[in-house]
């Protein structure tokens, strides 16, 4: 047990999160504007595919980030066009991105199989990254992870302080009363989609360019299904979104080492940890009467209503 | 206009393929039912290989077909049975698992030659082939202990079944004869294919101080989860990884399935095909080392490769006794070596692995 | 948007939504068609491979109609249960993990009596393997009447833990004792035949799992149409607060609902283990649990829309690994297709429920 090092272990973890942080940032955002997008694993998936591809081919993997968050948000615009203009059942539509998502990624990445990362600098702080213990979790990363932190930071600034984060509540909790005032409840949920594809799409991307680094086919493996949980389990609250990942990520991270450590918990029980805390958790969270779930999630808006 | 006529071609084309007649001089079709997509870059990708370097061999002589992502389901025998039924002659099914539907299949087409990799169920019409991976791992043990600086070297396992096991105990012995400090850290993934879960694994194994990170998944997520780390030895793992050399990757076992798929494809045009069970290891060729790059000591080197040489040419056998197994019980009396039924079955570790198999 | 705009119909066409999935159908293969032609394949012949070679080609035909059934029925079974609770609003996408613990609990029990020949085995079995799903399932119906939790995340996280439980199981206990140390359990189609669940006739394809879903189908129906509880369904859907006030309890109707769709995916699975699929392994599932949300919707919930929806579904499957076969296609175009399929049914749906209008609204809201 002695042997399994706590700060390495947080400052791994960040790493193992980011994906799930970001994917579940951003659907929190379109859940909030009263949306359920189940296609995050397929956004995510092509994320990390075109990051990746336009990373090798432009040698830059800031550019692939900046390209898997256009391809995620384009994606889900094939979601919002069928949910919000076609007026389709969100869940389903939602599926069918995953579906779609899947092959479609495995179909662009043929080429990419095998090549390398174009590999991503850490930001070594001067000064800050020397720090013992916190040195070494907190600022020694890749700017992802920063860039992460400062999202949870905006969406939540974004949410609760802005005339913006206003309306996108107003639409998600009650999307009849938020037309009567005149607000463009579709126009509003186009942009909360486009946000989430962005931000699973970047996710993704942080897979395939720094935490593995290199494309393999469907290798976000469920990632996008635990970011969808992960929004549940935070109560719909951002703060709560970076907890959620953090601990679903911790966990992760732990049961590994604490196998590689010889523990004599059963190494079944180990690896199915994270899901079961998640749902003790969940339930903890429940207990206390805390849900908030926006009130219009999943209902289709039709302006004649 | 152009379009309409090319489109009005394709389905006439079309239809014609479809007819069920087999004339004489039809290409021998060979059919490969794959567990993964070939872009996975490890276990299917190879064997993908190998049904390429068929193509190459036979040129027109020659029709492949093959199906990706199979699940190991009633989906197996189904791909399996649709393959046969488009006139396949012969059809390797790559995975454990299409054991079962490999057998029902075969009943049901006595005409067509089954080779089902990594099973042990035979047939008239049906062979089993696998390969000796142990014996690569050996070598890769050799190399790993004398280039660990810790004593600590970490191993990804996928799930705990003979293959694994019989590895982890090669590498083992191999490793403890060279260092007898040396100290096996094991992390189960349960899965065979997740590189987010296998580069997480090796960052945990290197967290708690492995320098060496053995893997038995197939992606290459630890060589780079190896690579960021800096200064720890990672070897290809069915696939010769060599875009991660010559550091981290210092060697690699390569699955190589091409020599007997042409056999095997020649035998059958020739009509000389034999049910058998072919278990083969470097000597023949199934087992490829890959280059042992300059991060490993020259003498280490000269070494593993007359370990290489000697496994090849049959006169060293990488379970030779005296061995003991984990709980002190003697497994194999000086001089002995293991039989195939016993490591074929193995379902234990020996002396000096402080790790315990799940279940 | 100004120029067209959709207004509600009173009640959705029946002729449009009959209409509506065949031109759904006709838009996949015209925007698949142009999709596999990018990818350098005959769209025509691309098409005939999916759709039509499975059901009347004859050199595959005979085979693939009978695998129709093998494949549609898991999907419908289990779409019929989870219809009955996204009917009512209560999100059951655990199916898989219910189908595992079908599949694991079943099995097992036919396992513990190996090699009895009774045939008291099987119902035995069948009965174990409706249980295992109805248990896996209660967990998050429990859970939600309890303490309110969500049973969404619940149903998805439980799956997770039955895949570790499956892996567990087929490479411990349930092992094969005679496997020589090879994970997976016995054949309980091949060596095990009180155990079996095999074809009823020959070359129909027709084992009790489809006739369990064609049960399921007539059940379904005259739930919904002619039962309390069936009222109570719909009612919790549309208006939720009406229900509470016509006394439709939401404890019993999130167990109800919750229950049944796990029974009729852990029977999914236990037919499965014991049919097609023959042994408990690492990785016996392969998705259904999953795609039978695609399908329950895809069916628009209705019973008998998703009967057509899972003969439909298990097409492109069978048709998609034709295409693989014949043409070299990959399997990732297969996906990309289905994927369009969906989303052109979903789209399509919009006209048998709203009628499309040129122009201005007379009054606006």
């Amino acid at each position: 047990m002695d042997s399994i090092n706590p700060i390495l272990l947080i400052a791994s973890l960040m790493v193992a999160s980011t994906p799930i942080l970001l994917a579940a940032l951003g659907e929190m955002v379109v859940e909030k504007a009263g949306v359920l997008n189940l296609g995050v694993e397929g956004m995510m998936i092509t994320g990390a595919v075109v990051g990746f591809a336009i990373g090798v081919n432009s040698g830059s993997s800031a550019l692939g980030f900046v390209s898997a968050a256009l391809a995620g948000a384009a994606l889900s615009m094939v979601f919002a066009i069928i949910t919000q203009v076609l007026l389709a059942n969100q869940v389903a539509t939602g599926l069918g991105l995953t579906l779609f998502g899947l092959g479609l990624s495995s179909l662009i990445g043929k080429p990419y199989v095998g090549v390398k990362a174009p590999g991503f600098a850490k930001l070594d702080i001067p000064f800050l990254s020397d720090i013992p213990v916190l040195g070494p979790i907190l600022f020694r990363h890749d700017p992802m992870v920063y860039l992460s932190l400062i999202l949870v930071a905006v969406v939540w600034y974004l949410l609760a302080r802005t005339r913006v984060g206003l309306i996108l509540r107003a639409v998600g909790e009650n999307h009849a009363a938020a037309h009567a005032l005149g607000y463009k409840v579709v126009r509003v949920r186009f942009a909360a989609i486009a946000t989430g594809g962005a931000m699973a799409g970047l996710g993704g991307a942080y897979v395939s360019l720094v935490r593995v680094p290199q494309w393999v086919e469907g290798m976000t493996a469920g990632a996008g299904w635990i970011a969808l949980a992960i929004v549940v389990f935070a109560s719909w609250r951002p703060w709560r979104i970076l907890l959620g990942a953090y601990l679903f990520g911790g966990i992760t991270v732990l049961q590994l080492n604490l196998q590689a450590a010889g523990s004599s918990i059963p190494v079944e029980y180990l690896s199915m940890s994270p899901y079961l805390v998640t749902i003790l958790v969940l339930v903890i969270i429940s207990v206390r009467g805390n849900h908030g779930a926006p009130g219009s999630l999943g209902r289709v808006f039709h302006a004649s209503q | 206009m152009k379009m309409i006529t090319k489109l009005l071609a394709g389905a006439t084309l079309g239809l014609t393929m479809a007819g069920p007649v087999l004339a004489q001089d039809d290409p021998t079709k060979v059919g490969f039912i794959y567990i993964g997509p070939v872009g996975d870059g490890g276990w299917t990708y190879e064997h993908d290989q190998g049904r390429l370097a068929v193509e190459e061999e036979f040129g027109d002589a020659v029709e492949t077909v093959y199906q990706e992502n199979v699940p190991e389901s009633a989906d197996a025998e189904r791909a399996i049975t649709q393959m046969a039924l488009s006139g396949a002659d012969l059809i390797f099914t790559t995975s454990f698992g299409y054991m079962d539907p490999t057998m029902a299949v075969a009943e049901k087409f006595p005409d067509v030659k089954f080779e089902h990799a990594t099973g042990y169920k035979r047939a008239d019409n049906v062979s089993t082939y696998s390969a000796r991976f142990y014996e690569g791992r050996a070598i890769q043990g050799h190399i790993a202990g004398n280039l660990t600086e810790s004593n600590i070297i970490g191993y990804i396992g996928s799930f705990p079944i003979p293959e694994v096991i019989r590895g982890m105990n090669a590498a083992f012995l191999h490793a403890k004869k060279v260092n007898p400090d040396v100290e096996f850290k094991i992390v189960w993934a349960f899965t065979w294919f997740d590189p987010a879960k296998e580069a997480d694994a090796a960052k945990a194994l290197i967290d708690q101080g492995a320098d060496v990170v053995l893997q038995h998944t197939d992606s290459t997520a630890p060589q780079a989860a190896a690579q960021e780390a800096g200064g720890v030895y990672t070897f290809g793992q069915a696939s010769d990884m060599s875009e991660y050399a010559p550091m981290p990757r210092v060697s690699s076992i390569i699955d190589d399935w091409a020599p007997y798929y042409i056999a095997r494809t020649q035998a059958v045009m020739d009509g000389t095909w034999e049910s058998t069970d072919t278990w083969d290891g470097i000597g023949p060729g199934m087992v490829g080392i890959g280059e042992i790059t300059d991060a490993v000591p020259a003498d280490v080197k000269e070494e593993a490769l007359a370990l290489k040489d000697a496994i090849a040419s049959g006169e060293y056998h990488p379970f030779t006794g005296p061995i003991n197994k984990q709980d002190g019980s003697v497994w194999l009396a000086e001089g002995e070596t293991a039989d195939d039924g016993t490591l074929l079955g193995m379902d234990f570790f020996v002396e000096g692995i402080n790790a315990e198999i799940p279940n | 948007m100004s120029l067209f705009r959709l207004e509600k119909r009173p009640a959705p066409s029946s002729l449009l939504s009959g209409l509506t999935p065949i031109l759904a159908v006709l838009a996949t293969m015209v925007a698949g068609g142009v999709m596999f032609a990018i990818l350098g394949f005959q769209p025509l012949e691309a098409i005939r491979t999916i759709f039509w070679d499975p059901l009347f080609d004859p050199q595959f035909g005979p085979y693939s109609r009978p695998q129709l059934l093998v494949k549609a029925g898991p999907l419908i079974l289990i779409a019929i249960g989870l219809a009955l609770g996204f009917k009512a609003g209560i999100w059951n996408i655990g199916a898989e993990g219910q189908y595992i613990m079908g599949a694991v609990v079943g099995g097992g029990v036919g396992l513990a009596f190996y090699p009895s020949e009774s045939p008291l085995i099987f119902p035995l079995m069948v009965f174990a393997g409706a249980f295992g799903g109805w248990v896996w399932a209660s967990i998050p119906a429990v859970l939600k009447t309890t303490f309110g939790t969500n049973e969404i995340l619940v149903s998805l996280m439980l799956v997770y833990v039955a895949e570790n439980i499956l892996a567990s199981m087929a490479s411990g206990i349930l092992r094969n004792p005679d496997g020589q140390g090879f994970p997976g359990s016995r054949n309980l189609a091949r060596d095990y035949p009180a155990a079996s669940n095999p074809e009823l006739i020959a070359d129909t394809g027709m084992h009790w799992g489809v006739v369990a879903a064609f049960i399921a189908v007539i059940l379904a129906y005259v739930l919904m149409t002619r039962h309390k509880m069936g009222f109570a369904i719909r009612l919790a859907g549309e208006a939720p607060r009406a229900a509470r006030f016509a006394g439709v309890s939401p404890t019993r109707l999130i167990l109800f609902c919750l229950g049944t769709a796990g029974a009729l995916a852990g029977l999914a699975g236990l037919f499965e283990v014991t049919g097609p699929a023959g042994q408990i392994t690492i990785d016996f599932n392969s998705g259904y649990g999953f795609t039978a949300i695609i399908v329950a919707f895809l069916g628009r919930l209705h019973p008998v829309g998703i009967l057509f929806a899972g003969l439909l579904m298990a097409l492109t499957y069978i048709g998609g690994e034709l295409a693989q076969l014949m043409l070299g296609m990959p399997a990732a175009a297969i996906q990309l297709f289905q994927g369009m399929l969906l989303f052109f049914l979903l789209a399509m749906d919009v006209f048998a429920n709203y009628r499309l209008r040129i122009g201005q609204p007379e009054v606006t809201s």
